[in-house]
């Protein structure tokens, strides 16, 4: 069971600011879909290799050559906030 | 003026009608019925008048760029196009305008198409009805008072509603093959790699594939054979030849030896939709197909695995919705408020709601419980359809278990999940599927046969289908929408 802790944790972890009425309506949402998830303990997957990909392609290699790149100013251009040539965020580091 | 696209492109040649004359009357159509259907997120009219225009002058010129060229499509909004607002059906997104074409947006643009505009989908392809867009609902053309499906319900019902020709969505549990059933096109999930997925907003990027919906199978042959191919902006995709699927389609069903799964014919699922599959194995029988029963026993873990490995994925690939580089921004006294705020209001409820179950699944002490095994029981799907694989050419099922429900009748996370129980094992082992539609339920709405076969086996999942719809009736029957 996941509790309210655990809740307040991944939401944490996820940056998502719930609000009370989420963060209860969350706890018992997940418990939910995970009480349905957890049958997979019922499969035998003993010795059983995971699969991450459907495609077995592995460490594709091209040449290594420099190729014309997106207008900086198109990069900026969907930017919330910008500086000239840069994006702006708030402070992250305190004085 | 809504038929199959060859059969524009043969009036085209003869002259009968113009790409201009066949745009104009979309967007009529568009203009006249999409307040009802709710199909379109963005209409691109301009654009599309004078891509029609031009590709006019090269049909006049004898020299149109192929099969495509002055064919009205629309675009799922979840592939980037160039100088037009991508939503991706979320807030998050709602003025972001990408600077680049996704690759097969670029194909379609190189092979002449006309891009009508962007479709409404559930936010970030996390549905299975087109309710949960973050700006509105779509309606099924067959009964307003039903969802199309989802996610790419908004490309699904523009096909089946005459509002394009035909259409791009995107599959990565079912999303284009379930909202074809509800709608009653044709759609296709390709082999996972067999289009790039440059430029189209991930999901979950082992599981995503883009394909086509189309008012039949000769359609969908046609719009896969164009945007299919390897690319090397996308390390994913397969360098295989592609094969003239057009081609292959008359080669018919005989001596092809076809499965049935004992697992996709469940308790709980509408009697009406196992009855017209059932009838239409028969008929696929009867055009000398051989039929064998498959087992494919892990297929009821197969729902619990995605619902594992999806939510993972998507939580690692939505942590780049930050409020920095684009997309909305909530402002906060410092960094983490400002991402914080911004993806509490940015995002909706199902959204948040996987972005937990898969930050949880991934966190320290649950990952080898959750996401581990998961990927385990991910593998015994793929061998099991590998063993199927050995004995039969094609397997033979259900899209859905049930046909189009009401707006707000799945409240329920859970019983949404639940439509994709048949498409989903398609998605963990890679492989291709078609939904074709195969007859009506007692209340005239569409019911979808699904072919899947081995990967990269496009050609032949798209000849069975041709064989099946060339010998039945369905497609001529269409929803009578009015405005």
């Amino acid at each position: 069971m996941i509790e309210r802790k655990d809740v307040e944790h991944v939401a944490r972890l996820t940056r998502l600011a719930l609000t009370e009425a989420e963060l209860e309506r969350m706890r018992e949402q997940l418990n939910s879909i995970l009480a349905h998830l957890d049958t997979l303990r019922a499969v035998d997957t003993e010795g059983v290799e995971p699969t991450s990909h459907a495609v077995d392609v592995v460490n594709v290699m091209r040449e290594d050559e420099v190729e014309p790149c997106f207008p900086q100013d198109e990069m900026l251009a969907n930017a919330p906030d910008r500086s000239g040539e840069l994006f702006r965020v708030p402070r992250i580091i305190e004085e | 003026m809504h038929r199959p696209i060859h059969e524009l492109t043969d009036a085209y040649r003869r002259g009968g009608l113009t790409p201009t004359a066949v745009a104009e009357a979309y967007l009529a159509r568009i203009d006249a019925l999409d307040g009802r259907v709710g199909a379109y997120l963005t209409v691109v009219r301009e654009q599309a008048l004078a891509a029609a225009r031009e590709s006019e002058l090269r049909w006049r010129a004898g020299k149109p760029l192929g099969p495509l060229d002055g064919v009205p499509v629309a675009l799922k909004d979840v592939l980037c196009t160039r100088g037009v607002r991508t939503t991706c059906g979320s807030k998050m997104l709602e003025a972001f305008v990408p600077p680049y074409d996704a690759t097969v947006v670029a194909r379609l643009r190189a092979a002449g198409a006309v891009i009508l505009g962007k479709t409404n989908m559930d936010e970030f392809a996390m549905g299975s009805s087109t309710e949960h867009s973050a700006f509105h609902p779509t309606r099924n053309p067959w009964d307003l008072a039903r969802v199309p499906g989802g996610s790419s319900g908004g490309s699904a019902a523009a096909v089946a509603g005459g509002l394009a020709a035909g259409s791009f969505g995107s599959d990565t549990g079912g999303s284009i093959r379930q909202p074809a059933a509800f709608c009653g096109v044709v759609g296709m999930k390709p082999t996972y790699g067999r289009v790039s997925r440059y430029g189209l907003v991930a999901l979950a990027s082992s599981l995503d594939q883009i394909g086509p919906f189309a008012q039949d199978v000769r359609d969908a042959a046609l719009l896969l054979g164009v945007v299919a191919g390897h690319d090397r902006r996308d390390a994913t995709s397969i360098a295989a030849p592609v094969p003239d699927y057009i081609a292959e389609l008359p080669k018919g069903v005989a001596g092809l030896t076809l499965g049935l799964p004992d697992e996709y014919f469940i308790d709980g699922m509408d009697p009406d939709v196992e009855r017209a599959v059932r009838a239409a194995i028969e008929v696929l029988k009867g055009l000398g197909a051989r039929v064998e029963r498959v087992s494919l026993p892990t297929t009821k873990h197969s729902l619990a695995a995605y619902y594992l490995i999806l939510p993972a994925e998507a939580s690692s690939n939505l942590a780049r919705y930050d409020g920095v580089k684009f997309g909305l921004r909530v402002p906060g006294r410092d960094l983490v408020e400002m991402e914080s705020r911004t993806r509490a209001a940015g995002f909706g409820a199902e959204v948040k709601r996987r972005i937990m179950l898969g930050t949880y699944a991934l966190s320290a002490g649950y990952y080898d419980a959750y996401y581990g095994k998961a990927q385990s029981v991910r593998t015994l799907v793929r061998r099991e359809f590998a063993a199927a694989f050995a004995r039969v050419d094609l397997i033979v099922a259900p899209t859905t278990p049930n046909v189009a429900f009401k707006h707000g009748e799945k409240e329920d996370p859970l019983s949404m999940y639940l439509n994709d129980v048949f498409t989903i094992p398609g998605n963990l082992s890679g492989i291709p599927g078609v939904s074709v539609p195969c007859g009506f339920s007692g209340a005239g709405l569409p019911i979808g046969l699904q072919v899947l076969g081995r990967p990269l086996d496009e050609a032949r999942v798209l000849r069975a289908a041709y064989a099946y719809e060339q010998a039945t009736p369905w497609r001529s029957r269409r929803p009578e929408l009015t405005a």
